[in-house]
Formats: structure tokens, C-alpha cells, sequence
């Protein structure tokens, strides 16, 4: 079969190879290249070793995003997965209209950032006037803005993920539970979320590399104001890039740092609740 | 018994008012976009009634500013042309990459894998530097690094479905004297169907609403999508007019609606199918 | 069978359509590449006219068939966007930068216009920006004159009021006047019928310049004066107390809390003055659009010198300059260099182009082909000549010479935290003084 297949190498992976190399391939080695280069475009690039790099540290906007950032993902990833697998527990009950509040739930997932920061922006300003306050008055009602934001957006699709878990136990597993003599606490904690586990690490590796990401939310909601204080790391990688002449040198390497950072974490991730699953 | 009826009733009750604060947001949008714009951001909770009402002045401004419906045809357009190349190409790319299964192939495929948690920030410049370099600023260029950037999760997908097809019809199918491309027409890709669902599910919703790679790719005077399109109301204006504004939300979110109501459960099964190979 | 074969051909029907829209588009490309056809692109800053600017360019597009695209992107996202965009191969033919420190970043893709008719009809070299050989790197084309807008008519209902702190208008001609009348105004609110003295001094992007930027010119102005500079890699702060007392005075009688400010956009400014809801409104000239037509007759606009408690003020006048210079990309083809360079010279020359400038944008330029029948209908502009004519001394834009955006924004986020309370304005000191040397450093050091 192999030599036949061969001959075909052109028609069936050409395309994706050679779009992959566009798109993905050498960006990212341009990329990695350029972090350690002051440039204002590509063919202007001069070495300069690891200034870039040095610099980024004493940069005082970038190590604010990041603590925000990892706060905030903290924050979302325990929220959302808790959440959701609340509802989705409550909604496999076989309780009437559970199709219904399924699609509702899921509904606002299918909406852009960009538009959800608006929507969302309105409201907040709306409520926060009764208090005499504005969304953008400080960085920690951008904090709980977003984190509601991104909540009600994520949600339905990590319960979509829990109900598919959840329905996969074998019913006879709990039964046979019951007839030991379980108490629901007991079945809950020693079957039923042991049992859903590979869904527990889609959705934790999603909601974590989802708020990391965060970019569009955050732009359209405050727009990282006020002074920058509720800006994440993607916006603060932008603006260092396209808001400085001089600074896409640093901004570049403030990439690349994300980069790691995000690789980091979804490595370690996956190997610590692949080890769980395992384990139960 | 008894006991459990009240119970699971009191659940729907809840449900259903939870439900209700859901859709709210959304709603709230919808009444403010009939609103005249001065009253928006001071009376964004009350009906727009009396003297707040002006009809579908804010639909009309709003569309007039932002050329709307030519943003609409332009999103549809990269989502439904990138989600139909990227669906084509990956599993054809995949099937390849499983059943070849040299180091080539294997490396290439880690490869794509590591793609996948790369964030944007990383090759926003270069990416579209390359793309400019390459012509490809326009909506069908565009295809092509959606392609490339979105190729990394599509592959992952496909494989993961391949690896559990058997061998053995396909080379029935070879013996008999079918072409490769023959039996991945007639044989491969029927089977993958359901991922093919899955794949052209989650791109669309990552492509429909993407907002950077567009802004930075595309000629943004001949052509935006709807996040460039909402997004250049606050910016290219200054001063935010906030009727148009609310009126560009209502109407941006009616179409995913109407996709989503009508593609529902497809939409849920995809979503379940992908994330359990993911 | 029946369905995956339907599924299977309505992919492939999906992708040949895909293919084709490729090729078209080849072909497209090619065919407009190929036929040089010149092209102008127009990254305009001003978004007060965008739309007048979009309706320009489609009447020259009729009249030539020359493409002329406008796209505006306002204050705060202007250079991110001529980033992203000059980047590009069809990157814009014409830009602007918004005086010395802003040409200072794009000074190498600026085409020398000293051979233009642009610089032939240019009044003065005073609106031109020169590089270090001579050569005419940009161009101002507009001059803007901003204040303290006010509107007469509820100003003297004010001096109506029992115990009215002035009898006449023209009795406000320095900052301890101007509080008192505020301050007054702002008590009897209620009595007067309106929501406060100022308006809003909203601190969202689309409004924040009009205090991090154009109130800062004052104490920087005066700074200059007294050293005997018009730029300053240090700046001292000596009249930073006077940005405090006017600061002070815009929010605490404002019609709206201190602590909404930071979402108060311009349009919501703006909004309040036309609907007679506050007496005074620092903005300028090019705001007389969004604040006509509405509850506040022409004749009832007057404008104020901005009055921060220096010595002498009596014979300030208003503050006249430009931030809107015009550059012409060098790195274009020579074809659309040309094509931009006629488009410009259309602009300035021709009936529609004149009449669009200083009718519709409402525009005073410092070309010599504005001859007289070309004044705006702007009581603004009006009031502002009269200072003239009166011997005031109008005020420099000095903020043309402040070391970078970054700076500005330092500048304004402290004046917010301010203002909300939850900042001391030590900040803001910390931020006009230290920043200023930080930020020069930064822009020049390299």
C-alpha cells in the first residue's frame, strides 16, 4: 500500500504542507528568530542578541499583565469548570425542558469577542451606575467583568463536554454503588467524578488556554483601561508591537515568552490529570 | 416519589428563570438598538418607549457606517470557503500522514500538534508580513492562512479518527484496483464523516468571529469582516455612536443565531465529538 | 450510500467553487497589478470628518477614475493602525503625523514635498516641518483654535440670578473669575435649569486628549515662555499647580460624579453642551458639528481663552495651531506618489475641494488658495479672529512637542485616578515631570 500511496504525496498532502508553511512554519521561525533582533520590519533586522529579552523585566506593564493574567485564568478555570459541571449534574436528572436550557446555555459560546465585549460593556456600565461607578474605574471591576464575560460564554460548551462524561457512566456502576450502600456524597466524589475525569481535563485544558489566550474579550470590554491596569498579556504583547515605534524588538520576545509560558502550562497539564485519570 | 417530582419541578423552575437571565444580555442589546443613541449608556435597563423610541434610525446609521452587509459577505465568505479547503486538504493531509507512517510523516504530524498551542501573539507580525509578501491580503488568500494556521487542530482531529478505521477495506479496495484517490472519495471520507462535522464546527466558530488575523491580513479598505467592521465603529469615529453601535450588535448576532438554531444538533454532537479526541 | 455520496459531492461542488473563486481572484490581481493604475490611500486622523473626507474622495474618483481610499482610525488607535498598515505592500500613500515628536518616528518614509504645489501654496513656512537638509517633510493642513466653549444664552440667565458673581461675559478674563462664575453657576444648578457648569471631562479615549494633551499645553506653554524655549528634553513642572486648579474646577462642577469619568466618552460632552445642559465645554473649533442643530442657537456659542491663574492672563488668547500634518509616502510607486500628490493639489485648488474643506469639515487652512469666499460658517472661527483683532495673544501648541503618546497616557491615567479618588496627584506630577524625562529618554536614547 505504501508504494502506491506515495506516488500521491503531491495531491493529498501538498496543500496542507505547503499552507502550514505559510501560515504556521516559518512565521514561527521568523518569529523566534526576530525576538532576538531590533527591527521595525522584517528586512531591517540588525542582532542584538538578548536585549530584547532583558529589557521585557524591567518593563513594569508587562509583569502586571502576567500576574492579572495567571490570576485571572485561575480564577475562570475554577469558576467555569465548576459551574459547569454543577449544571450539567442538575441537567442529566432527566428534569423536563433539559433540551431547552442546553441550547440556551450554549447559545452565547457562538459569539464573537469582539461582539460579547460590547454587549457586556453596556450592561456592566448600566448596573455600575447605580453605584456612582464606570466599568473602566478600576482594574478590578475589569477583573469580574471579564470573568463574568467569559463565563456566561464558556460554560454551556464545558457542560456540552460534562453531559457527554457524565452520560458515558455505565448505570449499572452507581447502581451497584447504592446497593453497597453509598450515601450520594460517596457516589459523587468516589464514582461519578472520577469517572468523568478525561472530560475534566478537555475542559480544564480548554477554559485555561482559552482565558490565557484572552484577547478579543478584553479589547472590546476595557480595552486594558485604566492605565493599562486590566490589560492581559496578548493585549500588552499588541500594544508593546504596534503601539511604539522602536519596541517590536521587545514585543517579539514578550511573544515568545508567552509562547513558552502557554507550552509550559499545557504540557504540565496534560500530564498531571493524564497521571489522574490512570490513577482512577 | 412524590418527593421527586417536587424535586425535579423545582429544578425546571430554576432552570427556567436562570434560562431567562441568560438570554437577558442579549435582549437588553436588542431593546437599547431601538433607542435613540443619547439614552443608551444613561438608561440602558428601561424599554425604549415615548420619546427614547426612534424605530430603525440606529439600524440605518448603523448600516450606512459600517457597510454591513458587506462585512456579512465577506465573513460568510472566508468562514464557509476556509472551512470547506481546511476540511478537504486536513483529511486528506491526515489520511496520508497515518497510512504512510514514515519519519517524514511522523515528524510533520508532532509538528502540527505543537502548532496547536502556539498563541497568535506569537506569529502576528511575521504571519502577516509573510501573507502580505504573498499577495494573500484578500478573502481568498486568506483561505490559505486559515489553512496553514488552523491546520494544526484539524489534523489532530482527523488522525485521531483514522487510527481507529481498519486497514483492511481500504486495501480490499486497492486490491480491486481502486486509486488512493478513489478509496479516500468513496471509502475514507464517508467514515469521517462525524469528524468532518466536528472540524467544520469548531473552525467556523474560531473563523466566523476571529478579529486579529483578519485585521492585520486583510486590505481592511476593501475588505471587513464583522469584528473589523464593529470594532472600526469605536475606532475609526472617535466619538461612539452608540445607537449604531447596539444596532451592528443585534444585527451580527442574528445570523449565528439562526445557524445555531437550525444546525443545533449537529452543532452539540460536533462539539462533544471533538473535545473527547481532543 | 445514497448520503455519503451526496455529502462527498457536495464538498467537492463546496471546493470547486472555492478553486474558482481562486483563479478569479488571480486573474482579478493580475489584470489590476498589471495596468499600473495609480491609486491614492488616505489614513486620515481627524474622524470628526471621515465621513466628509469618504464623500470627497468618491467625487475626485468620479471626476478622474483615480481610486482614492480614506480610512480613519482616531487618536488613540492612529498609530497602531499606520503600523499595522504602512507595513503592508499597498500601504497608505498619504499620512499624517501630529507635529515634530510624531514626524520624528516617520520621518524616513516621508517624500520631500518642497516641489509640490502643495508647499507652493502654503502661506508660511511656519505649517511646514522640515527635515535636517531643508527638505519639506510634512505639511500642516488645517489650523485649530480650542478653548472654553460656553454658551451665552444660559451664561446670562446666570448673570440674571440674585448676586450673580459677574454683570457681562467679557468680565471672565482670568482663572479666579472663572472659578467663582463655575462655582456660582454650579450652585444654582437647579435654579438655572441645567446639570452643571462643565460639561463632563470624560477620561474614555474618544475625549481624554482634550485634558492630557490639550489642557497639559497650558502649563507646558507657560513653562517654555519663561526659559525662552519651544522644546525641552526636561520638562519642570513649574505651573503644575495651575493644571491642578483648573483640573479641580472641570470636575467638581461637572454634571456629572468624578467617579464616572472614565467611561464619559466625547460624544456624551458633546451631547451636553447641545442640549443646554452645561454652560462651558473645553473643545475647539472642529466641534462646532456635533454641537449645532441641536438646543443651543449659533449666536449663542461663544468661546473663552482657557484662564489656569498666570500672571498676566488678561491678554491671553485662545490656543491656535495644528497637530494635522500631512505626509507623503516615499516608499509608494512613483505612480501613486503622483496620483497622491495631484489628489492633494485638487484638494486645495479646486472648487469641491475647497468647498468641502472650508464649508463642509469647517476647516481653516494655511493655504493662500482659500481666498475669502472660502470661510468656514463657523462662529467659532469668528469669535476666534475677534481675539486676534482684539491684540489677545493666542497660545502655541506646545503639546506638539511632547516626547510620545506613552507620555500623554501617563498623563491622563493619573488625571483620572485623580479624579475618581483613587490616586493622589502626586501621580500626576510623577507622571508630567518624571515621565517627560523617562519618555524622552526612551524616544531618543535609543
Amino acid at each position: 500500500m505504501n508504494r502506491t500511496l506515495r506516488k500521491y504525496f503531491p495531491l493529498f498532502l501538498m496543500p496542507t504542507f505547503i499552507a502550514f508553511l505559510i501560515g504556521f512554519v516559518v512565521p514561527f521561525a521568523l518569529g523566534l528568530y526576530l525576538s532576538f533582533c531590533k527591527f521595525t520590519t522584517v528586512s531591517d533586522a540588525i542582532p542584538i542578541g538578548i536585549r530584547n529579552y532583558t529589557q521585557i523585566f524591567s518593563d513594569a506593564t508587562f509583569i502586571h499583565s502576567l500576574w492579572y493574567t495567571a490570576l485571572f485564568t485561575i480564577a475562570a478555570v475554577v469558576s467555569i469548570n465548576v459551574i459547569a459541571f454543577t449544571i450539567a449534574l442538575l441537567l442529566t436528572r432527566q428534569i423536563r425542558g433539559t433540551n431547552i436550557f442546553r441550547t440556551v446555555f450554549f447559545m452565547p459560546n457562538l459569539i464573537g469577542g469582539i461582539v460579547l465585549g460590547y454587549i457586556w460593556q453596556l450592561i456592566f456600565n448600566g448596573i455600575l451606575l447605580y453605584f456612582d461607578r464606570t466599568l473602566t474605574y478600576s482594574a478590578t471591576y475589569g477583573f469580574f467583568g471579564l470573568l463574568i464575560l467569559l463565563n456566561w460564554q464558556q460554560i454551556g460548551y464545558m457542560m456540552i463536554i460534562y453531559i457527554a462524561g457524565i452520560g458515558n457512566i455505565p448505570p449499572d456502576v452507581i447502581e451497584a454503588a447504592k446497593i453497597d450502600g453509598a450515601t450520594n456524597r460517596q457516589i459523587l466524589f468516589r464514582v461519578t467524578i472520577p469517572m468523568v475525569m478525561p472530560s475534566v481535563t478537555i475542559s480544564v485544558f480548554l477554559t485555561l488556554t482559552n482565558s490565557f489566550k484572552l484577547f478579543d474579550q478584553n479589547l472590546a470590554l476595557t480595552a486594558g483601561e485604566p492605565s493599562s491596569k486590566s490589560e492581559m498579556l496578548a493585549l500588552n504583547i499588541f500594544n508593546t508591537f504596534y503601539g511604539r515605534t522602536g519596541a517590536e524588538g521587545i514585543g517579539q520576545a514578550k511573544a515568545v515568552i508567552f509562547f513558552l509560558i502557554v507550552a509550559v502550562i499545557a504540557l504540565l497539564q496534560l500530564y498531571l490529570t493524564r497521571r489522574k485519570e490512570v490513577q482512577a | 416519589m412524590d418527593k421527586k417530582h417536587a424535586k425535579g419541578r423545582f429544578l425546571t423552575l430554576l432552570f427556567s428563570i436562570i434560562s431567562v437571565l441568560y438570554v437577558l444580555p442579549v435582549v437588553i442589546i436588542l431593546l437599547n438598538s431601538f433607542k435613540k443613541k443619547a439614552y443608551i449608556s444613561k438608561t440602558p435597563f428601561q424599554l425604549p418607549t415615548g420619546k427614547m423610541f426612534v424605530g430603525l434610525e440606529n439600524y440605518t446609521s448603523g448600516i450606512e457606517k459600517t457597510q454591513f452587509f458587506s462585512s456579512l459577505f465577506w465573513s460568510v465568505f472566508i468562514t464557509v470557503g476556509a472551512v470547506a479547503v481546511i476540511i478537504l486538504c486536513t483529511s486528506m493531509c491526515a489520511w496520508y500522514i497515518i497510512r504512510s507512517n514514515s519519519v517524514f510523516c511522523r515528524a510533520l504530524y508532532l509538528l502540527f500538534v505543537f502548532s496547536m498551542i502556539v498563541p497568535f501573539q506569537m506569529v502576528m507580525f511575521t504571519l502577516s508580513k509573510t501573507a502580505d509578501l504573498l499577495k494573500l491580503n484578500t478573502p481568498w488568500g486568506i483561505i490559505i492562512i486559515y489553512l496553514g494556521f488552523g491546520a494544526g487542530l484539524a489534523v489532530f482531529m482527523f488522525s485521531g479518527f483514522v487510527k481507529g478505521v481498519p486497514v483492511e477495506i481500504e486495501e480490499a479496495a486497492l486490491i480491486d484496483g481502486c486509486s488512493p484517490i478513489g478509496t479516500f472519495f468513496r471509502i475514507v471520507l464517508p467514515i469521517l464523516k462525524p469528524t468532518c462535522i466536528s472540524v467544520a464546527i469548531l473552525e467556523t466558530m474560531w473563523i466566523f468571529n476571529d478579529y486579529l488575523l483578519p485585521y492585520l491580513v486583510l486590505d481592511i479598505r476593501k475588505y471587513k469582516t464583522i469584528p473589523i467592521a464593529i470594532q472600526y465603529l469605536r475606532g475609526g469615529y472617535g466619538s461612539i455612536d452608540m445607537g449604531a453601535m447596539m444596532a451592528m450588535l443585534v444585527l451580527s448576532i442574528i445570523p449565528i443565531i439562526i445557524f445555531y438554531l437550525s444546525l443545533q444538533k449537529h452543532i452539540i454532537k460536533g462539539v462533544v465529538a471533538g473535545a473527547v479526541k481532543g | 450510500m445514497q448520503k455519503t455520496k451526496r455529502i462527498v459531492a457536495y464538498l467537492l461542488l463546496l471546493c470547486t467553487v472555492s478553486m474558482l473563486c481562486v483563479g478569479c481572484a488571480k486573474t482579478d490581481d493580475s489584470s489590476s497589478s498589471g495596468s499600473t493604475q495609480a491609486r491614492v490611500y488616505y489614513l486620515n486622523f481627524k474622524p470628526e470628518q471621515a465621513e466628509d473626507w469618504e464623500q470627497l474622495a468618491a467625487k475626485y474618483t468620479e471626476q478622474t477614475g483615480v481610486e482614492v481610499s480614506v480610512v480613519t482610525a482616531a487618536s488613540d488607535t492612529y498609530e497602531s493602525t499606520l503600523k499595522s498598515e504602512i507595513a503592508k505592500t499597498d500601504a497608505p500613500t498619504l499620512f499624517q503625523v501630529n507635529g515634530p515628536v510624531g514626524l520624528k518616528s516617520w520621518k524616513d518614509y516621508c517624500y520631500d514635498l518642497s516641489g509640490t504645489s502643495l508647499y507652493a501654496n502654503l502661506k508660511s513656512d511656519d505649517f511646514a516641518l522640515k527635515g535636517e537638509g531643508g527638505e519639506v517633510l510634512s505639511i500642516a493642513y488645517v489650523i485649530e483654535t480650542y478653548g472654553i466653549i460656553y454658551n451665552k444664552e444660559l451664561l446670562s440667565r446666570y448673570i440674571e440670578t440674585d448676586a450673580a458673581v459677574i454683570s457681562s461675559a467679557e468680565e471672565i478674563n482670568n482663572f479666579d473669575t472663572l472659578k467663582a462664575v463655575a462655582e456660582d453657576i454650579q450652585s444654582k444648578k437647579d435654579e438655572l435649569d441645567i446639570e452643571g457648569a462643565f460639561t463632563s471631562a470624560g477620561m474614555d479615549s474618544s475625549s481624554d486628549w482634550r485634558f492630557k494633551t490639550h489642557l497639559a499645553n497650558l502649563p507646558v506653554y507657560y513653562e517654555y515662555q519663561d526659559e525662552g524655549i519651544d522644546s525641552s528634553e526636561a520638562i519642570k513642572g513649574t505651573y503644575l499647580e495651575n493644571y491642578k486648579n483648573i483640573w479641580d474646577l472641570y470636575i467638581n462642577n461637572s454634571t456629572v460624579e468624578p467617579s464616572l469619568l472614565s467611561s464619559k466618552t466625547g460624544e456624551d460632552a458633546a451631547s451636553e453642551f447641545a442640549l443646554g445642559e452645561a454652560v462651558f465645554y473645553q473643545n475647539g473649533t472642529w466641534a462646532y458639528n456635533d454641537i449645532t442643530g441641536y438646543e443651543v442657537d449659533d449666536e449663542d456659542i461663544g468661546i473663552l481663552p482657557i484662564y489656569i491663574g498666570v500672571e498676566g492672563e488678561e491678554e491671553q488668547g485662545l490656543c491656535t495651531g495644528s497637530e494635522n500634518y500631512w505626509c507623503v509616502n516615499k516608499n509608494s510607486s512613483q505612480e501613486d506618489i503622483e496620483a497622491t500628490l495631484q489628489f492633494l493639489d485638487w484638494v486645495i485648488t479646486s472648487e469641491e475641494g475647497k468647498t468641502a474643506l472650508s464649508q463642509d469639515m469647517g476647516f481653516v487652512t494655511p493655504f493662500s488658495t482659500f481666498t475669502d469666499e472660502y470661510v468656514a460658517d463657523n462662529p467659532l472661527l469668528k469669535a476666534a479672529n475677534d481675539y486676534i483683532a482684539q491684540g489677545k495673544k493666542p497660545v502655541a501648541w506646545t503639546f506638539t512637542t511632547m516626547p510620545s503618546e506613552q507620555w500623554k497616557d501617563g498623563v491622563g491615567s493619573a488625571l483620572l485616578e485623580y479624579a475618581q479618588g483613587t490616586g493622589e496627584w502626586s501621580a500626576v506630577e510623577d507622571a508630567f515631570v518624571g515621565g517627560w524625562a523617562r519618555e524622552y529618554q526612551a524616544a531618543n536614547g535609543g
